[in-house]
């Protein structure tokens, strides 16, 4: 599959704002964050900022972002109309519980419940997100159940990055929501080792025999292309990754995307204070650039059945 | 609405049947579905660069080639391919705006330009392929399996039939109602044991493939199939000419 920028960043950058408003939403009514209204703020609005710029990044993928509004009406049948509305439902508690916080220094009561509803609606969001893939049958890679595990585990762990990164600012050592950053870290490399092997040693049930009726003469190969050049289909559907860009992606995404964030948040942890800090931000630049591999892979390695129409043996 | 109409009994459910043992691969039924469509109710179908390097554009049909295969008994196989009209049609219930739709009274599944947000998740739901972005308009289209010929009034009976069916030199394409088992393409499938495209995958397709027949002469037996068989009668005429034609053949 085309590996579309507006979609790497979206889903990497909203899956990070989703998963921060759900640590927010619990961590806050349940008082294991600094009830500081400054950390309120600069939490909440990055939490928000993140999910918003990618719903915005979305909308560049549109071919008509002017009708962008309508894809909340088929949320019966839709995953994209699900997690449409479930993104915008999310932010109405998500405001009352920022204004209740932020502006009169709440957290608890009515406040703490909106918190927590919007953590719910923004848990979500995040699995409507996973669904889209994961419903699609036609792309083994995408269509197994690896693929949720792994929006949710790193969507989590990003979002973890980044709240023990914001909570160091507000508290010099905090000792629990570090460790369970290095926790949740190891558990969302884990899925993604997972998910690689998976479709390493497996493939579609889809054969190009499958998709042809044929067969009974022996080996099916696609004798001539429909058409000399490339076509829509083959440009958005057949693309195409060398196994050397493959390779030297994951061993990126692997790094920078896992190792690094967790030895940086070991270090934050031994370090403390100012240089706390400096190992917390590192490691969410590096998760950062870590998670675009990550997701840009999530892509270029998934092989739509189309493809068996076009020479493709298996899919 | 992308939920799908319930299904009833005796439903109508329009489509083609292809036969992949007499199609010749021309192109025509690409061609003239082009030609008609452009200008019809999905229309127009864009071409980008049409003359010259990087031509691309919207076409609704393909016709594929494929080999089976080794040697004396292989055989080519050319597959024109264009949208099934699925009875689960993944492409429709995937669609956030309701402008994917499988219509209740014939199963034809279209798309309403008018509210497609051109998000294209349709296409990656299609197993087939079937659907094509057209990049100027920013929406998607598909076949309409010529809805705007095959119920016009201004076209002569014999004549409302979609354009791929109505061009075909060999007759290798068929349209009619799948849902009724008495219909002519009906029976058509069940005499030929015709199937489904990935029917592992449950989409359920309308449209229906007659695999290539089994019994097909092959180079190394049309050697022999001068020489009459033991049973074959071949009157005294015929013998004479045959033999005039060796003679004449030297």
């Amino acid at each position: 599959m085309h590996p579309a920028l507006s979609i790497v960043f979206f889903t990497t950058s909203s899956g990070a704002g989703f998963a921060l408003l759900v640590l927010l939403g619990l961590g806050a009514p349940l008082d294991l964050l600094p009830p500081s209204q400054g950390f309120g703020f600069a939490a909440l609005a990055i939490a928000i900022l993140l999910a918003a710029a990618g719903l915005a990044s979305s909308a560049f993928h549109l071919g008509r972002p002017e009708r962008a509004w309508r894809a909340f009406s088929q949320w019966r049948s839709s995953w994209l109309s699900r997690e449409g509305v479930f993104s915008i439902l999310t932010f109405l508690p998500a405001a009352v519980f920022g204004i209740g916080w932020v502006f009169f220094g709440v957290t608890g009561g009515l406040v703490g419940l909106c918190g927590i509803l919007s953590a719910a609606l923004a848990a979500t969001t995040i699995y409507c997100t996973g669904m889209i893939y994961a419903s699609l049958k036609p792309i083994h890679q995408w269509h197994n159940s690896w693929v949720l595990p792994n929006y949710f585990a790193l969507g989590l762990m990003s979002g973890f990055l980044v709240l023990d990164f914001l909570v160091r600012l507000w508290a010099a050592r905090p000792w629990g929501v570090t460790i369970l950053t290095f926790i949740v870290v190891l558990t969302g490399w884990w899925t993604k080792e997972r998910y690689w092997r998976f479709i390493d040693t497996t493939s579609a049930q889809s054969t190009v025999a499958s998709a042809t009726l044929l067969g009974s003469r022996g080996k099916v190969r696609m004798l001539e292309p429909p058409h000399t050049e490339e076509n829509y289909l083959l440009r958005e559907m057949g693309f195409r990754i060398a196994r050397k860009h493959r390779v030297r992606l994951r061993r990126v995404a692997r790094l920078a995307g896992f190792a690094l964030p967790a030895l940086l948040t070991l270090l934050a942890l031994v370090l403390g204070g100012a240089l706390g800090v400096v190992a917390a931000g590192l490691a969410v630049s590096s998760a950062a650039i870590g998670l675009v591999a990550e997701r840009w892979l999530f892509f270029a390695e998934a092989k739509h059945t189309v493809t068996l129409y076009y020479g493709a043996e298996v899919a | 609405m992308t939920s799908l109409p319930e299904s009833r009994p005796g439903q109508k459910k329009l489509g083609l049947v292809v036969d992949l043992d007499i199609c010749v691969g021309c192109h025509a039924c690409a061609t003239a579905c082009k030609e008609w469509n452009a200008s019809g109710h999905m229309g127009p179908l864009p071409d980008f660069n049409p003359y010259g390097n990087d031509a691309w554009g919207v076409w609704f049909n393909r016709i594929h080639s494929f080999e089976e295969g080794e040697g004396a008994g292989a055989r080519t196989i050319h597959f024109p391919k264009s949208c099934l009209h699925c009875e689960e049609p993944a492409c429709v219930t995937v669609c956030p705006t309701g402008a994917s739709y499988k219509r209740a009274e014939d199963g034809i599944v279209l798309v309403n330009e008018s509210i497609c947000i051109g998000c294209k998740l349709c296409s990656w739901a299609c197993p087939y392929g079937a659907r094509e972005f057209d990049v100027d308009e920013g929406v998607m289209k598909k076949c309409t399996l010529c809805i705007d010929r095959i119920y016009n009034e201004n076209l002569a009976p014999e004549d409302r039939q979609p354009a791929c069916v109505m061009v075909c030199p060999v007759n290798a394409r068929h349209f009619g109602d799948l849902g009724d088992p008495q219909s002519d393409v009906s029976e058509m499938v069940a005499q030929r044991r015709g199937g489904d495209l990935m029917p592992e995958l449950g989409y359920k397709p309308v449209n229906k493939y007659l695999p290539p027949r089994s019994s097909r002469m092959v180079p190394g037996q049309t050697a022999t199939a001068d020489a009459p068989a033991p049973n074959d009668p071949v009157s005294p005429s015929d013998r004479l000419l045959r033999w005039v034609d060796r003679l004449l053949s030297r």
